[in-house]
Formats: C-alpha cells, sequence, structure tokens
C-alpha cells in the first residue's frame, strides 16, 4: 500500500510533466478509444446512426490523432512525388473526406464493442510505434487492430490502422495505383470526389 | 461470420472449379488472382444475386427479429465454429488453444443450451477462429488462385478446399431429417449472411473498386491468419515510401 502511495508520488514528480508534455502513444490510442466508446453509448443519436452527429464526433476526436498528409502519401506511394503540391492537397483533403465518411458508417455498430490493449513494445527514444489492440464484439473472436503511430511536435499521430493483418494505407495503395495509371492523378482526384459527393451506402 | 456449410457453397465451389478450366489461359496481371476477368464476372453475378434477393431477404431477417433471438442464433452456429476451431488448433499442434475451444463447445452446449447462450465467454474463455484452410496454409499448403465464389465470397483453392472438407464434416450434415437439416442450412446461410451486412456497407463507403478491394483485404488477413498474426514482410515495389516495419521487440514499458 504505502509502496504504491510513494510510487504514485514519484510518477507524479517526474513522470507527469512528461506525460503532459507528450501523451505517450498508447496511452492516447486508450484514451481516445475509451472517451470515444463511451460518447456512443450515451448517445441515443450516435447509435442510430445521426450523420451530422457522427461527423461531428469523428471530427473532432479522431481526426486531429491521424496525420492524414502522410497517410495520403502512403497509399499514394510512388505516385507522390509524381503530384503537384496541389494536387497532393486536394488529394489529402479527398483521401481523409472518404476516411470520415468510412468510420462514420463503421462507427454505429461499435455501441457493443470493447477494446483491450496490449503492452507497448517500443524503446524509449522512437519516434515509430505500433500500439497493438483488440475488438470483442459479442458472440465473435478478437479483432486485433494496430495503429502504425509517428511522434510529431503536435504530440504521436496515426498514420495506418491494420485491422486483422490488412493494412488501410496498403489496402488503398493498388486502388490509387490502379486509377492513376488509367487516368492520371487528376483521374484519382475526380474518382475520389465523386465518391465522396455521392450517398452514403446503406 | 460462420462457415456453416450449405449446398449453395458447395455448388459455389464446383463453379470456381470450373471456372479453373474455362478461364486458364486469361491475362494475369495479378499473381494471387490469375483468372481476374472470370472472378470479376462472377463477382457481378454475385452483385445481381446477392442484390436482388438474399441482402433484402438478410435486411428484412435482422430488422423483423428482435436482437436476443438473433444473437441466439448467430451463437447456436458459432458455437459449431467453436467445435471446428478447436479441431483445427488440434491439427495446428496449439493443444491448449484447442482445449479452450473444446471447453468452450461443451460449456455451451449444456449449460448453453445447445449454444444457444455464450456462457463461455462470459466466464472470460475467449472465443478463437480458425478454420482447415489455416491449418492447410500452416502445414505449408499454396494458397493457390483466389476465387470469387457467387453467393459464398471470396476464396481461394487451399480455403475452398478448406470449405469443402468442413462441409462434408459438419455436424448439421449428419442430420437424417432432411427439413430440419435444411432449415438449419438456410438459417445458418442467412446468419452468416446477415452478419456481414454491416461490413459490406463499410466497404462499399471505402471501396473504390469494391471487388479488388475485398480481395486484396481477403487475402492479406488469410495470410496474416496463416502466419498467426506475424507475416513476413511482402515484396513491394512501394517499399521506399512505405511505413517501416514493426520496431524490434524491445522489453514492453509499463
Amino acid at each position: 500500500m504505502l509502496r504504491t502511495m510513494i510510487k504514485t508520488l514519484w510518477l507524479l514528480l517526474f513522470a507527469a510533466p512528461l506525460v503532459y508534455a507528450q501523451e505517450a502513444p498508447d496511452a492516447l490510442v486508450k484514451r481516445i478509444a475509451e472517451e470515444t466508446l463511451t460518447t456512443i453509448r450515451s448517445d441515443k443519436d450516435l447509435q442510430t446512426g445521426n450523420p451530422g452527429k457522427v461527423k461531428q464526433l469523428i471530427e473532432s476526436k479522431l481526426v486531429p490523432n491521424f496525420d492524414t498528409g502522410r497517410m495520403t502519401a502512403l497509399a499514394m506511394g510512388r505516385n507522390w512525388r509524381a503530384a503537384t503540391p496541389d494536387q497532393q492537397s486536394q488529394l489529402t483533403e479527398q483521401f481523409k473526406t472518404l476516411l470520415i465518411r468510412t468510420y462514420s458508417n463503421a462507427l454505429t455498430n461499435y455501441r457493443d464493442n470493447t477494446m483491450s490493449y496490449k503492452p507497448l513494445r517500443a524503446n524509449p527514444g522512437d519516434t515509430e510505434v505500433v500500439v497493438r489492440t483488440e475488438v470483442t464484439r459479442p458472440g465473435q473472436a478478437p479483432v486485433p487492430i494496430d495503429y502504425s503511430m509517428e511522434k510529431t511536435p503536435d504530440g504521436w499521430k496515426a498514420y495506418d490502422v491494420i485491422v486483422a493483418g490488412v493494412s488501410l494505407v496498403t489496402n488503398y495503395r493498388d486502388e490509387f495505383n490502379d486509377a492513376i495509371k488509367s487516368s492520371g492523378v487528376d483521374g484519382l482526384i475526380k474518382t475520389l470526389t465523386d465518391k465522396n459527393r455521392g450517398p452514403v451506402p446503406k | 461470420m460462420n462457415n456453416l456449410g450449405s449446398l449453395s457453397r458447395y455448388i459455389g465451389l464446383l463453379v470456381a472449379g470450373a471456372a479453373m478450366l474455362l478461364a486458364g489461359c486469361a491475362a494475369a496481371p495479378n499473381k494471387d488472382d490469375p483468372f481476374e476477368p472470370w472472378n470479376r464476372t462472377m463477382y457481378d453475378v454475385h452483385q445481381a444475386v446477392d442484390g436482388t434477393i438474399v441482402k433484402p431477404i438478410a435486411q428484412a431477417y435482422v430488422t423483423a427479429t428482435p436482437e436476443l433471438i438473433r444473437t441466439g442464433i448467430s451463437n447456436f452456429f458459432g458455437n459449431i465454429d467453436d467445435l471446428f476451431t478447436g479441431i483445427n488448433n488440434m491439427l495446428e499442434g496449439r493443444g491448449d488453444q484447442a482445449g479452450d475451444d473444446f471447453g468452450r463447445v461443451l460449456l455451451n452446449s449444456t449449460f448453453g443450451m445447445g449454444g444457444i447462450l455464450d456462457l463461455a465467454s462470459m466466464m472470460g474463455i475467449t472465443k478463437d477462429k480458425k478454420d482447415f484452410g489455416i491449418t492447410f496454409g500452416k502445414w505449408g499448403a499454396p494458397q493457390g488462385p483466389y476465387f470469387f465464389v457467387p453467393l459464398f465470397g471470396p476464396t481461394t483453392l487451399r480455403d475452398g478446399t478448406g470449405t469443402v472438407v468442413r462441409i462434408f464434416l459438419s455436424p448439421i450434415g449428419y442430420i437424417n431429417e432432411i427439413p430440419v437439416r435444411n432449415t438449419l442450412y438456410g438459417v445458418g446461410y442467412l446468419d452468416t449472411r446477415a452478419q456481414a451486412l454491416s461490413a459490406e456497407s463499410v466497404l462499399d463507403t471505402a471501396a473504390i473498386d469494391r471487388y479488388r478491394f475485398l480481395r486484396n483485404a481477403y487475402l492479406k488477413n488469410r495470410r496474416y491468419q496463416v502466419y498467426d498474426g506475424k507475416p513476413p514482410p511482402e515484396e513491394d515495389e512501394d517499399d521506399a515510401t512505405s511505413a517501416p516495419a514493426v520496431p524490434a521487440p524491445a522489453p514492453p514499458i509499463k
């Protein structure tokens, strides 16, 4: 008991300012995930998929913790360098919108999910880590979800999500590659823009 | 998703076999999907049949059936899945995991009223998911060509073979009363399809080319499972720009 208290005090004295300065990546993932789940569980509108509210939650809670620029660059692969800065910013914007729409569609199903968090395997000086979690839905085997994260001056940010071995970014690379091959970077931008304008599939 | 064997799937696999003969000379841009033109046609067939018949029924089932009952039905078929997960864990030499799986089946089949209640999960015995395709992969069988089979979904030669084995071994196939057996097949199929609804709508939102998005995700996920969540890196022409591999193992930071 006393030991724990002393340990806690030490942590408060020394670790707290550091944590405050930059939240550890695994702590960040856990905090965001739990806060999001709590919000969904306590809000009927979110559970029934009220589009405005869902979008607002995602934009305020999730988007700031993702490096959408890097995600887009990774999904583009070697085509990224061939794109002009203007095309790059358009692509980033459209890809971000696509991801927000995708998450909006998925989020309403999260109510009964529970998350567990694996211990972080990283060295103290690392600027790139993988945070491992597991999502359990009733009656289903747990699904591993990993977040590739990088350290930025703004705190840790995720640049890829790997669901049961399927990397979000890599899965898009094929799609982007093909669209570019057949209709160029502008063609891809148009495809993404059109898709984002369409209705969200039911 | 449970892998309940159903007649339609069996037929689907026969179709897959025919596909190999028919599409043998197609151009092969993707090494895992040599029969892509054929598969895309099958995907369109699936979209048409599923979209007009199966999906609306599955949606109606979800709307009309209370969640509690649907969960019970899912658990019932999930219990049969657990049995096969146990068998496959045993075949892979994972005795302790298989013990958990068989423990789940025993508990859920008895106190869980034939599997309708998933008591084992409530008691903290975690559900696992294994199938013959994964076992064959672990034994070294190559995945073989990819197939999209209408009304069944994505598979490969290896995984499809696994599914056929599963169909022949499924306890439901040993039920002698044909109406009961067929009802179970039907409900099982509906349950599987209904469970895929939400994932499907996410896929529809996410993908530019649904066929390819699904194929790539399927193959990556299967590879991941065969390698127990630690697949070796694949050749990737975009390696220079791709994310660094998983950091070298270090002691966990507590």
